[in-house]
């Protein structure tokens, strides 16, 4: 696997908060899951980088390889891996993603 | 890519067979499935560390086979 694209990952995840490897934009998703997981980070209103795999053939497999996780999409919270949609969907559900995103002080609460 | 459901349940089967396991197609194609495995094995381990466990069962389907399979992993309360 490359390297470059190793350290684009890399660098994607230590500059930005929140990055969503996914299929399509969060403008358009073109998966459910990757859909799903962009509507549950709307929900609890939390601004992300998102990252299109199916724009490049060798990012879409070195994602895979980083994270050693087969499927898309994949949440990175702070540098670290989250989870894909199953585990982001529960997470949502019990409240751990917002106990979290709050933990990293990454919600804009209003006092 | 599709996959038959009755392989995937026995990758499953063949990994967990202490689970109880049930898988759904999820919109009629073998392509789409929701597998549900119950194990005590998932006890005291992080909800990543019980996917990749299931993850790693069905390695070689992910890879070619499969498109999409949502994973629950719960155990025997």
């Amino acid at each position: 696997m490359s390297k470059p694209l190793f350290d684009f990952i890399a660098q994607e995840i230590a500059n930005n908060d929140i990055v969503l490897f996914m299929k399509g934009s969060a403008a358009m998703p073109m998966c459910g899951f990757s859909a799903h997981v962009c509507q549950i980070l709307n929900i609890v209103g939390v601004k992300f980088r998102d990252i299109d795999i199916l724009q490049n053939a060798d990012l879409r497999q070195a994602i895979k390889d980083y994270t050693d996780w087969p499927t898309i999409p994949q949440l990175y919270i702070k540098g670290e891996f989250i989870g894909g949609c199953d585990i982001i969907k529960e997470m949502h559900k019990t409240g751990e993603l917002l106990e979290l995103l709050k933990s990293k002080q990454l919600l804009n609460t209003p006092e | 890519m599709s996959l038959a459901e009755s392989t995937l349940e026995e990758l499953l089967k063949f990994a967990f067979p202490e689970a109880k396991i049930s898988i759904k197609d999820l919109v009629g194609d073998s392509n789409h499935y929701q597998a549900t495995i119950i194990s005590d094995r998932f006890k005291n381990k992080s909800r990543i560390e019980q996917h990749r466990m299931v993850n790693d069962a069905l390695k070689e389907v992910l890879k070619e086979e499969l498109h999409a399979l949502s994973i629950i992993t719960k155990t025997e309360e």
